[in-house]
């Protein structure tokens, strides 16, 4: 007769369900798949959806894939608060930029156009880091040794910070990127 | 082995001895770990809070990483170890299988746990309860992880083989209780998660060592989930049962169906591992399908069970308190509920809190393409704070108040403080979770250690709505960790210092659960149901909040850079 008793009834799984129990079961399973088909409309219809293209990869490899594109594509050097010289590179509209996460710094500066898309590759030369864009609000785990291809399209320009909100040991307070998104 | 047995005079409990010692032991070690939890808690709160940032960084990150440990593991396991217990030996009359093991549980576990702390607080350990590879700890922490997991694998052996004792002995007919059925699927839960832990936490062992080159780092997040999510639907199940213990002890509720009751539990077990899977979402190494699949159509019949949880519950209460001749109107039962019992007034701000807060931030952030939104943010804090802190240890909070002195034989000291305490501590915590998903909402980053960025090449300032709600949460957080500490005060303080009451004759022999009656039988069979329209009032009211929440976030999605 009690949560703490064996069920009065011994044949409890043959007591007939009230309707009222019914009718919240049917409400939760209904919303359930409500929630299930909205992800897939999404996929359809939505424009925010992370890209699946991800490649194994290695710290190397992928280090000198970015040191090509930043070779070729840099237009002018910036220094940062340290001190130090960071290029900025403009990706070809359309074409793939590269960005290095490493302790503890996001590498290079990306300058990007309002409305074009591109093909922003991510990787990790050691630790789990993660993409944070401020104040788009964007969150993506990088993970060292594979290579996520993410296509995005600004839709706003301006100043943007990228921070790392995956926790990467002392300094991580302190890797603090930027993209630059031009008219 | 001998035993004896003693029944509460004051609960009508029986306990064994050799059960009522382990209880005792695990209950003391978890209110302890809970206390060293609660130290950390001030550190990473007085840090987070931008007006104070106390701790240099790196005894910030080791402090949270401490944090994450005693909290999520020690306090909360040890405390589900005297759950266990309670729920097999107490709730079924029965002497405990194996207690020499039991004692074998419990020490692996304060080996374990201790050594796990000690690597921590060595500083060479300060990797996050996640301890994400490539980033090593010390070898001895990962070798106390898995001392810990080992203690606690026996003793849910040692509840399996409790429910064989009693089935064998027949100290029950029947089934057995709703509360024990809720534990078992608890156990249950907890033996696939422990292994899963095995599966990553060995070879990560192995690897700190040098006897492994290189562990791939998304294998590692997707196995660990496994472990690291699963645990926590022990908790969700745990914490559950006791909603439906606190209100069957104090009110006499009884389960409004026994069979949807049993079968939300049992869709937890099949469905609720799976929902690990929401952690991986914004990762590069699964496809689309995969997270669609795993987070919606396997979790969301494990939102089902919940949400059937968050309706029986109640409505066991309500039928309860009309049978007890509070009928009028919509919601008398709900207002002459005995707010005035802490047990009772805890476990439902647990319910509230766990429903709309915690419950609705899970799905929320559960959905794939939404979660990148929050992803590592501070919301994903302030949604666990709101499950595991207002669920779990709420809940864990509020049985205490029975257990103390059912069990430990002592009257709660300070009546008026206990009554104060699940409000200060429910309330200050669902506030501090809500204005820690707000900050979360506008990008504020988890784990980390200032919103200023020293040392950076560049700056970035936060929105002043940022700022605002992590002052918010520094204050909160205080008056719940004071609202904790109140907690351990009167609950230590009552064993050490309370009256001491009658615990009744020791006895040689159990004094089996009389069978039910044909009449009582006959009169459960439809004739005393209740209508509940209360709890119809209170659920449709959480699922209105839960589709406007949802499609808030649709339309905040919508609003960002296009990706795909």
């Amino acid at each position: 007769m009690s949560s703490i008793l064996p069920p009065a009834n011994r044949l409890w799984w043959k007591e007939s369900i009230d309707k009222t129990e019914w009718f919240w079961i049917a409400i939760a399973f209904v919303w359930g798949m409500v929630m299930f088909v909205m992800m897939i409309y999404w996929h359809i219809y939505g424009k925010q959806n992370l890209s699946n293209e991800a490649y194994k990869t290695t710290p190397e490899a992928y280090a000198a894939k970015a040191e090509k594109f930043i070779a070729e594509n840099t237009v002018r050097n910036e220094t940062g608060l340290n001190g130090e010289e960071i290029p900025v590179v403009s990706v070809p509209a359309g074409g793939d930029g590269y960005l290095i996460a490493r302790l503890w710094n996001w590498y290079p500066i990306l300058e990007l156009q309002k409305g074009k898309e591109y093909k922003i590759h991510l990787s990790s030369m050691d630790y789990n880091h993660g993409f944070s864009l401020q104040p788009v609000n964007i969150n993506i785990q990088v993970i060292p040794t594979y290579e996520h291809v993410v296509k995005m399209t600004p839709t706003s320009a301006g100043t943007f910070a990228i921070v790392c909100n995956e926790f990467c040991g002392i300094g991580h307070h302190s890797m603090l990127g930027r993209i630059y998104v031009k008219e | 082995m001998a035993t004896t047995y003693r029944t509460c005079p004051a609960s009508g409990l029986q306990f064994e001895a050799q059960a009522e010692k382990l209880m005792k032991w695990n209950a003391v070690a978890a209110v302890l770990w809970l206390l060293v939890g609660g130290i950390t808690a001030i550190g990473v709160i007085m840090t987070r809070w931008p007006a104070f940032k106390l701790l240099p960084p790196d005894q910030f990150y080791l402090i949270l990483t401490a944090h994450g440990i005693d909290m999520l593991l020690c306090w909360i396991i040890f405390f589900e170890m005297a759950v266990l217990y309670f729920a097999s030996s107490t709730l079924l009359r029965c002497r405990l299988a194996t207690p020499m093991l039991g004692w074998v549980q419990f020490w692996l576990m304060v080996v374990g746990s201790i050594m796990t702390n000690v690597a921590i607080f060595q500083g060479e350990s300060s990797v996050m309860f996640t301890s994400y590879v490539p980033m090593q700890a010390a070898p001895h922490f990962y070798l106390g992880l898995i001392l810990f997991a080992v203690g606690a694998l026996i003793g849910c052996f040692i509840f399996l083989g409790t429910l064989a004792v009693a089935k064998k002995d027949k100290t029950y007919t029947g089934s057995i209780p709703m509360v024990t059925f809720g534990a078992l699927t608890a156990t249950i839960i907890a033996i696939f998660t422990i292994l899963t832990g095995a599966g990553i936490l060995v070879p990560t062992f192995f690897w700190s060592v040098g006897l492994i080159k290189e562990i791939d780092p998304q294998l590692y997040r997707m196995v660990w989930w496994g472990l690291g999510h699963s645990s926590q639907q022990i908790n969700v199940a745990a914490h559950v049962s006791i909603w439906y213990l606190i209100p069957a002890i104090v009110i006499g509720a009884k389960p409004l169906s026994e069979k949807v009751s049993r079968g939300a539990f049992l869709l937890y077990i099949l469905f609720l591992q799976l929902a690990s899977a929401h952690h991986l979402l914004s990762d590069p190494g699964m496809s689309a399908e995969w997270k669609v699949l795993n987070t919606s159509y396997f979790m969301y019949f494990a939102v089902m069970a919940s949400m059937i949880h968050g309706f029986t519950v109640p409505g066991a209460v309500e039928a309860a308190m009309r049978r007890k001749g509070f009928t009028n109107g919509t919601f008398e039962w709900l207002r002459k509920a005995p707010w005035g019992n802490p047990a009772f007034a805890g476990m439902f701000i647990s319910l509230v809190s766990f429903g709309f807060l915690g419950g609705i931030s899970g799905v929320v952030l559960g959905t794939e393409q939404i979660n990148m939104l929050m992803h590592n943010t501070f919301y994903v804090p302030g949604h666990f704070h709101t499950t595991v802190v207002t669920g779990t240890t709420l809940a864990f909070m509020a049985v205490t108040y029975l257990l103390v002195p059912t069990l430990f034989k002592r009257e709660m000291i300070h009546p008026k403080l206990c009554q104060i305490q699940p409000y200060l501590f429910g309330i200050a915590m669902s506030i501090t979770g809500l204005v820690m998903m707000g900050a979360g909402t506008l990008g504020v980053s988890r784990r980390h250690w200032d919103m200023a960025f020293q040392g950076a090449p560049f700056t970035y300032e936060w929105p002043g709505a940022a700022m605002l709600m992590m002052g918010m949460t520094g204050f909160f957080g205080v008056v719940t960790i004071i609202g904790g500490g109140l907690w351990i005060y009167l609950v230590v303080g009552s064993l050490l210092w309370g009256k001491k009451l009658d615990g009744g004759q020791y006895v040689d022999k159990p004094t089996p659960i009389p069978a039910a009656t044909p009449a009582a039988s006959a009169s459960h069979h439809g004739s005393d149901h209740v209508a509940v329209p209360g709890t119809v009032v209170l659920a449709l009211t959480l699922f209105v909040a839960f589709v406007l929440y949802y499609y808030v976030n649709w339309k905040y999605l919508s609003e960002v850079w296009l990706l795909s």
